[in-house]
């Protein structure tokens, strides 16, 4: 059994750390943080010339041809730098649709551009209150174009191009669901940037308006596309979660060995102790089942439904738990706009709720729980 | 990344089911299989009998204490052969519980510190289930504590005489020989003036007294020395190092890789997709899918961490800090689940035994939790290994540290 990554996905990992700890320091995310420019653009630049935005994208198209897993080491990285760049809209959600949807000529068109870092995509997905849900989708596709708004939209201000689902049908069915491909230069889309969470990735109001679109798959089959996209971007935000953990984790060990209170180490009072040591337990738990998920996404197993959902939710469940209690472990300047610890605070929620909320991914988990059991 | 064996793991795999299949006590299977929170218990036989019959059978076929040199009486097998043993013995290996103090925790200090001969002469019987032994650390006066303990051993010509009492004991009721930690100078600091032994249980001056627990069920037992004579031969390490020999014990004590650990997740979630609440299927029910989506991250979560451990051993290396943290989860998960259990029960909930819902499974897992979140190291001791011995964190002041045993205080209020 080797249930571990191999020692050259792990080499890979070292060089993105590597790569992230000199591109990618606090500093340079506060640039982002502070309103100063929508994306880190150098970041963005030096991805694509490491080979990281294309890792998982064949060489036929653009990229580097290695796989799924090369793609999760470099997510964690991604998400213990706490990274200000549209990687997970471009690559989790716009290049894996392509890869899974996409005519030859999208993905000629698309994925080299992603690879070498010329394009950004996202998912166009929902409009407003709502968890992914067909019904939720109101924008409709008609004669090659599409009418509608979308909200939020992740890194909707700076995309080139997005996946966008809209309504075919009116059946009631998942079937009424297609996803089509819009390019944001031919016109017809205003996009507006929103106030959130987490200002190191942005979100948007798009409004279509007769916008020219091209379908992405088969008519009909948005949905069941959706389903597959989603659950691959579960596993691989569930990495950059890990390693937003594991970095909050780390930070708030590093202050309790540093800061002295009522003459000794705080990290010496058995309350602080303990609370790290709850953020250690769920920060493993995260990342073992983000291992599982892995091995799915990357063998392509029948229980990815299953361990897409868990990892999501372990992840989601770890990060947030270890971002929150890394400020109260600092205490007083945890809370201030200088230490860092908010900015981790505010991706983890901010991630929380970006695929579907907590609570959609549990009902998810336990319909996919009860179809296993049933085979 | 992959959950194949290796081909030679694959062989030892087939050779070791092989030999299960033909040799387990299969009638005992069900039961065995359904008995995994708690206790063991089989309805027509003796589980004592059943369980010495079965270790003795693996010993005489070379299967027992896997890990364990062949002089011994043990295999010799790497590491992640004893996981696929375990494995493959599945629930036969619930039979194996009477001698995990023995095999753990005994057998591998007796190894690190006893006389070649007494190794030679007692190390076999251990490993072939024909004896028992028990651990006789904790004390009245020293649970998470352990130096705190006050029993005493006096050196008296080549003898050592022992008075006092330890408690928490488990099996020492059938227990052959036991190791037992004492207290050979009470004026130097707490550590320092500890020894360890082992013994004879059918000494004179040993008497041994269930404890009733709070589940009404009695797995432990107290145990009295009155004079009761050790020879010198017997002492394990030197005098006064008995706290770092019990190091060696205690490290022993969690470090059963791959063993699975209950937390009742599977019970419930079986539970919960037949139950019929109020307003229809629980399953169905947005409170319940909530609660279990959240247990079931965690088992899975565990499940994987193990596997995670078991790649290394594989690798023929040592597995990270990362298991430290299955009992510390388990334990107050399955203390979660049986009182959900329960709640889902409604008033009717409260019965127990026999006649109660599945034959009152979760109102016994309810009443045994408690304990699982105190033995073999409590919640808060584990929270301290985790954040000292992984995080790195420093270790609790200690006001005692460098006082004489006999100057410590002995009581908190009056």
């Amino acid at each position: 059994m080797n249930f571990d990554f191999s020692d050259d996905q792990k080499q890979l990992r070292d060089q993105a750390r590597k790569f992230l700890a000199e591109k990618c320091s606090p500093k340079a995310v506060r640039v982002v943080l502070d309103g100063k420019a929508p994306y880190d653009k150098e970041l963005w630049k030096g991805l694509a010339e490491m080979g990281f935005l294309g890792v998982a994208i064949p060489e036929e198209f653009g990229g580097a041809g290695a796989g799924h897993l090369e793609l999760c080491v470099i997510a964690e990285e991604m998400g213990r730098a706490n990274a200000p760049v549209p990687f997970s809209s471009t690559v989790y959600l716009a290049a894996e649709a392509l890869l899974i949807a996409g005519s030859d000529a999208q993905k000629k068109k698309w994925l080299p551009a992603i690879a070498s870092g010329e394009a950004i995509g996202t998912l166009a997905l929902f409009e407003g209150k709502g968890n992914p849900a067909p019904k939720n989708v109101k924008l409709t596709a008609a004669n090659g174009v599409l009418n509608g708004v979308k909200k939020p939209v992740a890194d909707g201000a700076i995309a080139d191009f997005a996946v966008v689902a809209a309504r075919t049908g009116s059946s009631g069915r998942d079937g009424d669901i297609s996803l089509f491909l819009v390019d944001f230069k031919a016109g017809g889309v205003e996009v507006k940037s929103l106030t959130n969470l987490d200002p190191t990735r942005g979100q948007a109001e798009i409004t279509f308006k007769d916008a020219k679109a091209e379908p992405l798959g088969a008519a009909g089959e948005g949905w069941s596309i959706l389903t597959q996209v989603l659950d691959r971007a579960a596993v691989l935000c569930a990495f950059e979660q890990v390693g937003g953990a594991d970095r909050a984790l780390e930070m708030g060990r590093d202050y309790a060995l540093d800061r002295i209170a009522f003459g000794r180490q705080i990290g010496s009072f058995q309350a602080v102790k303990h609370m790290l040591a709850d953020m250690y337990v769920s920060a493993t738990l995260a990342r073992s089942n983000s291992y599982y998920g892995a091995w799915a996404l990357s063998t392509n197993a029948a229980e990815l439904p299953e361990a897409a959902a868990a990892a999501r939710i372990s992840a989601t469940q770890a990060f947030q738990h270890c971002a929150k209690n890394n400020i109260q472990v600092h205490g007083g300047m945890g809370f201030t706009w200088e230490f860092d610890c908010h900015m981790y605070y505010r991706r983890a929620n901010a991630m929380a709720l970006g695929l579907g909320s907590l609570s959609y991914w549990e009902d998810q988990l336990i319909d996919r729980m009860r179809k296993k059991n049933a085979a | 990344m992959n959950f194949d064996d290796t081909p030679q793991e694959a062989e030892f795999r087939a050779t070791a089911r092989a030999w299960i299949g033909a040799n387990a006590p299969k009638q005992y299977e069900d039961e065995l299989r359904k008995s995994s929170l708690g206790r063991t218990v089989l309805k027509n036989a003796n589980i004592l009998e059943v369980a010495k019959a079965w270790q003795k059978r693996k010993a005489d076929a070379g299967w027992a204490c896997l890990h364990w040199p062949k002089e011994y009486g043990g295999r010799g097998a790497s590491p992640i052969e004893r996981v696929i043993w375990s494995q493959e013995e599945g629930p036969f290996g619930q039979l194996s519980r009477m001698f995990i103090i023995g095999h753990g925790m005994c057998g591998p200090t007796m190894m690190a510190f006893a006389r070649e001969e007494h190794k030679r002469t007692y190390l076999p019987p251990l490993a072939s289930g024909e004896k028992v032994w028990c651990q006789l650390f904790s004390e009245p006066a020293g649970g998470s504590d352990v130096a705190g303990l006050r029993t005493r051993a006096e050196k008296d010509g080549d003898d050592w005489v022992i008075n006092g009492q330890k408690i928490w004991t488990s099996g020492a009721h059938y227990s052959d020989y036991g190791i037992l930690l004492t207290r050979t100078d009470p004026t130097v600091p707490k550590h320092k003036g500890l020894t360890m032994f082992f013994l004879d249980m059918k000494s004179l001056g040993v008497e041994v007294r269930p404890i009733k627990q709070a589940s009404g069920a009695s797995d432990f037992n107290e145990v009295y020395f009155t004079d009761v004579r050790i020879p010198d031969h017997q002492r394990l390490g030197e005098v006064g190092d008995g706290w770092n020999v019990s190091l060696t014990t205690l490290m022993n004590e969690r470090s059963a890789i791959g063993a699975a650990v209950s937390t009742g997740f599977p019970e419930l979630f079986e539970y919960c997709s037949s139950l019929m609440l109020d307003d229809g299927p629980a399953i169905e029910d947005r409170a319940v899918r909530s609660k279990l989506a959240n247990w079931a991250v965690k088992a899975s979560g565990l499940k994987y961490t193990s596997m995670r451990a078991i790649s290394a051993l594989s690798r023929g290396e040592r597995p990270g800090p990362e298991n430290s943290i299955g009992k510390l989860v388990a334990g107050s998960m399955i203390q979660d689940v049986a009182t959900y259990a329960l709640d889902l029960q409604g008033a009717s909930g409260v019965i127990s035994g026999e006649n109660a819902e599945l034959a009152g499974r979760f109102q016994a897992m309810l009443l045994r939790a408690p304990g699982t979140r105190v033995e073999g190291g409590t919640d808060e001791i584990m929270r301290n290994i985790i954040a000292e011995r992984v995080l790195g964190l420093p270790g609790d002041i200690r006001v005692d540290k460098d006082v004489p045993f006999n100057k410590i205080p002995t009581k908190g209020r009056g």
